[in-house]
């Protein structure tokens, strides 16, 4: 296909240099695809004027779905017609994003039949991402993609696909089974995650410990962050050889923990009552401490990015899930919280949005859940309380 | 009466279950991983309460992949780990290895085919970033040629650990942040500087009217008869150019060349290790779009990591950095100029306001 191959001086440059080049990996696309050449051709284009050559949507889908798609029109079709199209497709990965080479290679080759043979791994809310194909051959991607065990994930105001961090697959401070919890949730809720039926977006990501390697806390409406109850384990033996080694335990774990809750004088003590399971201590010396035994998370509610009305972190709104009360906590709690969403929420309107508009005291009432401490970082330091009349049976 | 047989269509599967996609080693030591180590920068070495141990090899990935180059992961996942193979919540790859001299060779072939290793701990791993001229209708600039442009600058703070502590960079081309960018370490953010340019010819056709004036978070939209049209006006004056009205409405663009460009910004975190998760702050307000290399931007990231690497103490991530040194003397050492920008006016814009005399100079 290198009859039509465009000029591209601009995007040339970034061909060089020690970091992998995606212009690289378009050029490489146009081995097997017409698209990718137009891609090209249009993203020079976008390079010399300084701004992007792609419309709005419109629907555009699979049978049956709401969402899975989206539509993508170049603006500029005569320049560059093999893009006048360029439709994405979600597929939801599988949890914890492992794959076969065979999956990976069945996914290959459905995109080489019927796409641009560009990808994403991955979208940033999880997703498998195929960028880039014509309306007609939605259908045909969907059907193999289904053959081939893959389904579509989410998009516009619907469940969005779930995603996790690796948790017990690979990882020693997980406090629960997060591929597990994101697997049976996101099967729970193909219906919520296909045909788009709220007002706005929901997001749920399940971290296995406070790191927080999927960005729980900032990016999910529904963040699912994995922590322990008990002790921090400690080997006492292990504690030593770190110090042995040069590890300055004073200065790099003690005096960074938040709540100085540790003392060492050569023998490292942890006052548990006031840790608050922070994970640097563990992080540190991952071979002496570990989190404790009796495992599971905290529910926290309401994080999203700034459209429309800010960007909100979630805040604590079930302290502590034991691991295997999870999933029939989290579908009983999803379920009030969508009633109430469903019913108040205004269109656009993020879950953190509304219980800002609300009051979380309402939302709490709402949704059946008693305030506990562990919700605030202080109480209210303002006096203008909406005091409740009194019930008529107090 | 005849009848057709059609085949039943499949839908709502889900997706594929994770345990067929699970190398042997992780089936077998599943929940009963006990601690791990980083053997050099990105090789990870996890070890079982059996003992058994698994060898993760991280590269970097710019996580917009050809078909060409996923089978060439599929190939390497083959020769060197029984085919299995995963990506991170960063889009790096990692090969899953069960024989610890295996990992030379397939540094070795990964090395030839371009693509670094590294991004564990004290590193700047990938950066998370969103799709910008490559296939968005919204985006005030490209992302994955900024990433590039970045990375090829700061490639060695991947390869080697050489920082405080991790370094989370991302980048997102409009405020819709697909990237969501407002709790990484550094943030560069596409920003519009100019109101829509409202499409009054075609707005009645393709627009809710209502929907339009709701979604403005400052109000700015309302309801106008333009040449004897059904459209809409905005006030200039209370536009921040966050671009939502465009997302509901095609006839709002917001494309400008000439006012469209970067903003900067610090010491964000999702990680609850030691201090709280927290937003990143303003550091640049503005700064050209000058592809395809974006000079200005990778100067002004490579001076923030360089003056951090430098000044920070050992796990002290970017904002915790900052916290301690105090915003003035962070501008102070960057040489980023203070401006009225970086005084907030949106919503609960108090609350950083400096509203003690703790003051530093």
């Amino acid at each position: 296909m290198d009859e039509k191959k465009p000029k591209t001086e601009l995007l040339d440059e970034l061909e060089k240099g020690p970091w992998p080049s995606f212009v690289t990996e378009i050029k490489k696309a146009t081995e097997t695809s017409p698209m990718a050449t137009d891609l090209l051709g249009q993203l020079e284009l976008s390079y010399h004027e300084r701004k992007g050559h792609w419309k709005h949507g419109g629907i555009v889908g699979v049978l049956g779905y709401g969402g899975g798609v989206i539509g993508r029109y170049s603006d500029v079709p005569e320049q560059f017609p093999n893009i006048a199209h360029f439709h994405t497709i979600r597929i939801n990965q599988p949890s914890g994003w492992f794959y076969t080479s065979d999956s990976l290679r069945t996914l290959c080759n459905i995109w080489e039949r019927h796409g641009s043979g560009l990808t994403n791994m991955h979208g940033s809310t999880g997703d498998i991402v195929f960028l880039g194909t014509r309306t007609e051959e939605l259908e045909p991607v969907f059907k193999e993609l289904t053959e081939a065990g893959f389904d579509l994930g989410g998009s516009g105001s619907a469940m969005r696909t779930p995603s996790c961090c690796v948790g017990e697959a690979r990882c020693e401070w997980a406090c629960y089974d997060t591929m597990k919890l994101c697997n049976d949730l996101t099967q729970a809720y193909q219906d919520e995650l296909h045909r788009p039926s709220f007002p706005y977006k929901f997001k749920i990501k399940c971290a296995g410990c406070p790191n927080d390697c999927v960005a729980a806390e900032a990016r999910a409406d529904l963040s699912v962050i994995g922590i322990w109850k008990d002790d921090i384990q400690q080997d006492d033996e292990a504690v030593a050889k770190y110090a042995a080694e040069g590890l300055d335990i004073q200065r790099d774990v003690c005096d960074k923990c938040p709540t100085r809750c540790m003392s060492w004088n050569g023998e490292l003590t942890i006052n548990n009552r006031e840790c608050v399971r922070c994970m640097h201590c563990i992080n540190v010396m991952p071979k002496a401490l570990r989190p404790g035994v009796e495992k599971g998370a905290a529910l926290l509610i309401g994080s999203k990015a700034p459209i429309v009305q800010g960007a909100l972190l979630s805040s604590v709104l079930v302290p502590f899930v034991p691991q295997e009360e999870l999933f029939d906590t989290i579908k009983e709690l999803i379920s009030r919280v969508w009633e109430f969403w469903d019913e108040y929420g205004k269109n656009r309107e993020r879950v953190g949005e509304l219980i800002q508009r609300v009051g979380m005291a309402n939302f709490l009432d709402a949704i059946g859940l008693d305030p506990v401490p562990q919700m605030v970082t202080a109480p209210r330091d303002n006096p203008y309380i909406y005091f409740q009349k009194k019930s008529e049976n107090e | 009466m005849a009848t057709t047989i059609t085949p039943k269509r499949i839908t709502d599967i889900g997706p594929p279950h994770y345990e067929k996609f699970l190398p042997p080693v992780i089936r077998r030591n599943y929940g009963a991983w006990k601690y791990h180590e980083v053997l050099e920068p990105g090789v990870l070495c996890h070890v079982s309460e059996t003992g058994e141990k698994l060898y993760s090899v991280r590269a970097a990935s710019p996580r917009l992949l050809s078909i060409q180059t996923i089978r060439l992961f599929a190939d390497l996942a083959d020769k060197y780990c029984g085919g299995y193979l995963r990506f991170t919540s960063r889009n790096n790859v990692e090969f899953l290895l069960e024989k610890l001299d295996e990992v030379a060779p397939l540094k070795a072939d990964l090395a030839a085919a371009g693509f670094p290793i590294g991004g564990t701990r004290a590193t700047i791993s990938n950066i998370v970033h969103t799709q910008g001229w490559v296939h968005c209708h919204s985006s005030a600039t490209d992302a994955s040629g900024i990433v590039k442009s970045v990375m090829d600058s700061l490639s060695e703070y991947f390869v080697e650990e050489k920082l405080p502590a991790k370094l989370r960079i991302a980048v997102a081309c409009c405020l819709n942040m697909c990237g969501a960018v407002h709790c990484s370490d550094i943030a560069i953010l596409g920003v519009h500087r100019r109101p829509p340019k409202i499409r009054h010819d075609m707005l009645a056709k393709v627009c809710e009217v209502p929907t339009l004036i709701s979604s403005c978070p400052t109000g700015a939209i309302r309801s106008a008869v333009v040449e004897g049209r059904q459209s809409v006006e905005v006030i200039e004056e209370q536009c921040m150019f966050c671009g939502n009205c465009y997302t509901v409405c095609p006839a709002m663009p917001m494309n400008d060349p000439e006012n469209d460009g970067i903003s900067i910004w610090v010491g964000g975190k999702v990680s609850n290790a030691r201090s709280e998760p927290k937003f990143t702050k303003l550091a640049i307000p503005f700064l050209p779009n000058n592809p395809p290399r974006w000079p200005e931007v990778v100067e002004a990231v490579k001076n923030i990591v360089e003056n951090y690497a430098k000044n920070a103490r050992r796990f002290e991530r970017m904002g915790e950095w900052i916290e301690r040194i105090g915003w003035p003397r962070f501008f102070e050492l960057t040489g980023i100029e203070f401006t009225r920008y970086h005084i907030d006016d949106f919503k609960n814009a108090g609350l950083t306001f400096a509203r003690s005399t703790h003051l530093r100079f």
